[in-house]
């Protein structure tokens, strides 16, 4: 029995990367659920939002790389990140300009903005691909780690080593900031009321005199923050490539879901859960069990319930279990 | 213009639009562009059914179409001498084992009161399931996939006819749909477009993994066609002769020759679904399916049950992609997990089905040739018209690198602004509903 050695494994391998995911799929979360609530759709594009925004980032990051101009230990990338969430709004407002008022004004069915939802991330997906292409981009600098694995081994002297990278403090720093400004902007500002009354019911807010196309030039604006945000974060965290912006839009979608789409709190909630069920899903408990054991009698296996490939699959049943038993999802969001 | 004519204009424009394909390029080509084609069209026809007949919205035809594939292989590969006796029979228990722990949960959940003891029951069920069915499962999935990994290391399939295997492509197909179908019907829209996306992302992680199934990434090649092989053909003399007598050298007439053949196999299914289809639209039955579309309200106050009718109609479509996945694996000879892209798996056909007018079957078929052909020529004509486009800028410049490599990006960008017009402007497409 080794209580200390096998939190910290679990803490290194568990909790550090459960945390950092958790806020990313939550701060993607929070952007789903905000459309849904007031658009009331499904946004299939914003996964691909988060590419363009992540894109942006990129390339200014690059630029500023380019000039010599940097942060010292933190990423120079939060340096660029307000540039491209200016871009980012841009595109969304644009969007909505083009594509979505039109069906607005007509008001079409949900299902006929998903649809066309899914029209828009092929075209960010094409505009992303053809900026920067479909592979991998690395655009992290400063500092690797808060702490390094043997820095902790020789500070405390124990067997196990914990590694906190600086995108990981990064992301849960930043989303406890953005998280708090977005819930301070929905509680205390007019417009942020004039967002949740429109989006517990709109007919009333319409009778009110709130003008829904403020209301909904102001959702795409924090929905441009928010993915940009998350887009960065994940993408300095893992790597930046388009195509895993696509395949973050099922655990996003399931966080949402999860907590009840149109709830903010729940999709905070939601992404905790999802993250959380997929890193202890997929991940190799020999360590942490070896330390638990007795002596001599630490597993032989890699105990890992699933392999890393199905992470999707987590989601996915997860989704599939609050869609069966609780459609509201957690926090009594919208189902119908 | 009356609407016959229309109809008839349309489909000869893309007619001729291959032959000229043909006269231009290749007529090997041409007959490539006719049979996925016909394809394409068959898996616009299953959508079709889906969203022009219901309005139910399915974002995972990729994952349908892949199992589809999966069925030619399992039923058309020969199987793999030693590896049923090695962890066949494990695996087979296995998934037996893990198939009655699912049905035992979903019995507790029926028989039992509600309460924190049901619960617990119930995930003691699962979870003691899941363990015994991987210790059953791994030490047999190993074995198998020790049997000379070079070249099988699966299980392999059936060595029946592959044909046999569309059918098997429509059940399995059938059978994931019925599972979505279950949970997510009945709640808002969205809801089945997300749980569709997931489904389609798991199956096609499931073959890109489970090697013992596909081979995983190491594919599966050889399989076995349902037309003669052309080296056989090359080497008959009656077959030499007579397209010798036509103008042709053997080697370019036996792929003609087995191009047509697939073309009219594919025809035959195309024209067996198209009939059923068009008989289903114009039935009692169709006309309820529209009825709950248009107004699914009214429909239950007439008594209709809504959500089992969509559904019906949800496992059909599946079950027609499912059908259409197995024939183009059959026509490909080989299973690619890692070729199963949702951007042209899923979202090409439902530019097809937008394109060609939602809600009508022939618009389906117009779609599948017409977006299929666009598909394949912007690829071949995109590098010279980007060229063309960039023909002003200096050679070393950066940016005329750039846009020449990039170019095969366009595809995504062209079909989703396509998509975004025709839905803006013209959303009852080409050929609108009647």
């Amino acid at each position: 029995m080794d209580l200390l050695n096998a939190f910290i494994a679990l803490a290194n391998y568990v909790l550090v990367p459960g945390i950092a995911y958790g806020s990313q799929l939550a701060l993607g979360a929070l952007g789903v659920t905000l459309v849904y609530g007031i658009l009331r759709f499904s946004n299939f594009a914003h996964g691909d939002t988060m590419a363009l925004g992540a894109m942006s980032a990129v390339l200014i990051t690059w630029g500023f790389q380019s000039l010599g101009l940097s942060l010292g230990v933190l990423p120079t990338a939060l340096l660029a990140l307000p540039f491209a969430i200016i871009i980012t709004i841009g595109l969304l407002l644009g969007t909505d300009k083009l594509v979505y008022s039109f069906y607005r004004e007509k008001k079409a069915k949900p299902v006929i903005f998903v649809i066309v939802s899914l029209g828009v991330t092929f075209v960010y997906n094409g505009i992303t691909r053809f900026i920067i292409g479909a592979e991998d981009q690395r655009f992290l600098d400063g500092e690797r780690f808060i702490i390094s694995a043997r820095d902790f081994k020789e500070m405390t002297g124990l067997e196990e080593g914990l590694a906190i990278k600086t995108t990981q403090g990064l992301t849960v720093v930043t989303a406890v900031i953005v998280v708090a400004a977005l819930f301070w902007f929905l509680n205390k500002t007019r417009s942020g009321k004039s967002m949740r009354a429109y989006s517990d019911n709109e007919d009333l807010a319409l009778l009110s005199g709130i003008n829904p196309e403020r209301v909904v030039m102001i959702t795409w604006i924090i929905v441009a923050c928010l993915a940009t945000t998350a887009g960065v974060l994940y993408g300095l965290d893992k790597s930046f490539k388009p195509f895993t912006y696509f395949q973050l839009l099922l655990p996003i979608f399931a966080a949402a879901i999860v907590g009840g789409l149109g709830s903010p709190i729940g999709a905070i909630a939601g992404g905790f859960v999802i993250a959380f069920s997929e890193v202890t899903i997929t991940y190799a408990w020999k360590k942490v069990f070896g330390y638990l054991a007795p002596e001599g009698m630490a597993p032989d296996g890699l105990v890992q319930l699933l392999s890393t490939d199905y992470k999707f699959a987590v989601s996915f049943v997860i989704l599939l279990i609050v869609l069966l038993f609780k459609p509201t999802g957690l926090f009594k969001g919208q189902s119908v | 213009m009356n609407e016959t004519l229309k109809n008839t204009a349309l489909f000869a424009i893309v007619a001729l639009l291959i032959v000229l394909t043909g006269l231009a390029q290749s007529w090997n080509a041409a007959l490539l562009i006719i049979a996925m084609g016909l394809i394409s069209s068959i898996m616009a026809l299953g959508v079709n059914l889906q969203w022009g007949f219901a309005g139910l919205f399915n974002v995972g035809i990729m994952g349908f179409v892949a199992l589809g594939g999966l069925a030619a292989v399992l039923i058309g590969m020969p199987p793999t001498q030693g590896a049923w006796s090695a962890g066949g029979w494990g695996i087979l228990t296995a998934l037996l084992m893990g198939a009655a722990t699912i049905i035992l949960a979903v019995q507790v959940m029926k028989r039992m009161a509600k309460g924190w003891l049901r619960t617990l029951v119930v995930l003691v069920v699962l979870v003691a399931g899941f363990f015994i069915f991987r210790a059953l499962l791994d030490p047999s999935v190993s074995a198998v996939e020790a049997v000379n990994p070079a070249t099988t290391g699966y299980l392999g399939g059936l060595g029946l006819p592959v044909v046999i295997g569309w059918m098997v492509g429509g059940l399995l197909a059938a059978g994931a749909a019925w599972i979505i179908g279950k949970t997510a019907l009945g709640l808002r829209s969205d809801y089945l477009a997300i749980a569709t996306l997931g489904i389609s992302e798991i199956i096609i992680a499931i073959m890109k993994n489970e090697e013992w199934l596909t081979r995983g990434v190491k594919n599966v090649t050889g399989l076995p066609r349902p037309m003669p092989d052309a080296i056989d053909l090359q080497n008959d003399p009656g077959f030499v002769e007579r397209a010798a007598n036509l103008g042709f050298d053997p080697t370019a007439a036996s792929t003609l020759y087995i191009k047509i053949g697939y073309g009219l196999m594919f025809a035959a299914v195309l024209i067996i679904l198209l009939v059923l289809a068009q008989l289903a639209l114009n039935s009692p039955w169709g006309r309820m399916m529209r009825a709950i579309r248009d107004n699914e309200t009214s429909a239950r106050a007439m008594g209709k049950d809504v959500t089992f009718r969509h559904l019906q109609v949800f496992i059909l479509g599946s079950a027609i992609c499912g059908i259409a996945g197995a024939m183009m694996t059959t026509l490909d000879g080989q299973l690619i997990p890692t070729s199963y892209q949702p951007l042209r798996y899923t979202f090409l056909i439902w530019v097809m089905v937008i394109v060609g007018g939602s809600g009508n079957n022939l618009g389906a078929v117009l779609g599948g040739f017409l977006i299929w052909f666009l598909w394949v020529q912007v690829e071949v004509l995109g590098p010279g018209f980007m060229t063309w486009v960039t023909g002003a800028l200096p050679d070393d410049s950066g940016l005329k690198e750039h846009l020449l490599d990039s170019v095969q990006h366009m595809r995504l960008l062209t079909m989703g602004v396509i998509l975004l017009l025709v839905l803006r402007f013209s959303p009852r497409g080409l050929l609108p509903e009647r």
